[in-house]
């Protein structure tokens, strides 16, 4: 029992990065492939929606990889690849949208909202120790002599 | 100064509801075409009737509906009996693209459930397709007569997006 468990490890390790690429459409050349991994990880199956084409097992994934594939192999750059499916299917075949004015919303925002209420939170932290320093004001007469009384009187 | 630092989290709230709101509205499946009002991808294809090929330039000049049909699509069957109405009317010309299907298949699909088109084309690999952004039959485009896709419709052509969209674009193109 022991002694299967590293086997029974290592096979689901092996089994876990096998995308929906079937080993017919791979190309010969170990780093063009790479690189069309890399790439069918970014682009978006339109069928599935969120899945890419590298894990998804649609008619249509498969088309594109066979695409990208051969983009590749007639020497397109990577930006190429990308820029060839989006005439086609705009942006949204890219996982992840590009940084252009119409998407700065997008990627800014975030970090916008969290700048805001960070200098919110500050200015809020500083107001509150600003009014926690001042000494309260002294005692009047009326309340000594009202704390004295109560001071003297001893239950006991 | 105090009460607008208040009512700021509402507004947000209130903004980021709109857009929520306006979101629950769409569709995620209808992807937005980057060919709209673009001169339509080369189409040219062997035919499915007949010899010889079919090419987009034959359709100069008059404005018309290219639609991505297959006789294994289950929605094409539902937009069928409008498109029949429509090549009956004579509303609007039809060219049928038949996508990833087997010649005797369509044809016999078109024998059994009638032949709305103008003129087919047969794109056996999908190639042509994925040039138009393609990515699910039915697909329709409305194509003017300079050869300029105008209106997309992903899924089937419904009498209402006809009515409302379509036949306004296309009186105002024959102009």
């Amino acid at each position: 029992m022991r002694r299967a468990l590293p086997l029974a490890l290592a096979l689901l390790l092996a089994a876990a990065p096998a995308g929906a690429v079937n080993p017919d459409e791979m190309l010969p050349d170990p780093a063009l492939e790479h690189r069309a991994r890399e790439l069918g990880r970014e682009l978006r199956c339109l069928v599935c929606q969120n899945q890419s084409i590298d894990d998804s097992d649609a008619d249509l994934a498969r088309d594109l990889r066979v695409i990208v594939r051969e983009r590749i192999q007639a020497g397109d750059s990577d930006g190429a690849v990308k820029q060839y499916l989006v005439e086609r299917y705009g942006d949204f075949v890219l996982l992840k949208p590009p940084f252009r004015p119409g998407t700065w919303a997008l990627w800014l925002g975030p970090f916008l909202l969290l700048i805001g209420a960070v200098a919110a939170a500050r200015t809020v932290y500083r107001r509150r120790r600003a009014e926690g320093a001042q000494a309260p004001a002294p005692l009047s007469a009326e309340e000594r002599r009202r704390l004295d009384a109560l001071l003297r009187d001893d239950p006991s | 100064m105090r009460r607008l630092a208040y009512l700021l989290p509402v507004l947000l709230f209130a903004v980021v509801a709109l857009f929520f709101l306006k979101g629950l509205g769409l569709n995620p499946r209808e992807v937005p075409s980057p060919l709209i009002d673009k001169p339509a991808p080369a189409l040219t294809l062997p035919l499915l009737k007949g010899d010889g090929q079919f090419t987009l330039a034959e359709l100069k000049g008059r404005v018309t509906l290219i639609n991505f049909f297959a006789s294994w699509c289950v929605p094409c069957l539902s937009e069928h009996p409008l498109l029949m109405e429509m090549s009956k009317k004579g509303t609007l010309d039809i060219v049928g693209v038949a996508y990833k299907d087997k010649p005797e298949a369509s044809l016999a699909w078109l024998a059994r459930h009638g032949d709305p088109y103008r003129r087919i084309a047969v794109d056996n690999d999908g190639r042509t397709a994925i040039d138009w952004g393609v990515y699910g039959v039915p697909e329709s485009y409305l194509v003017d007569g300079e050869g300029r896709i105008r209106f997309k419709q992903v899924g089937p052509l419904t009498r209402e997006v006809l009515e409302k969209t379509v036949l306004p674009m296309v009186k105002e193109l024959r102009k």
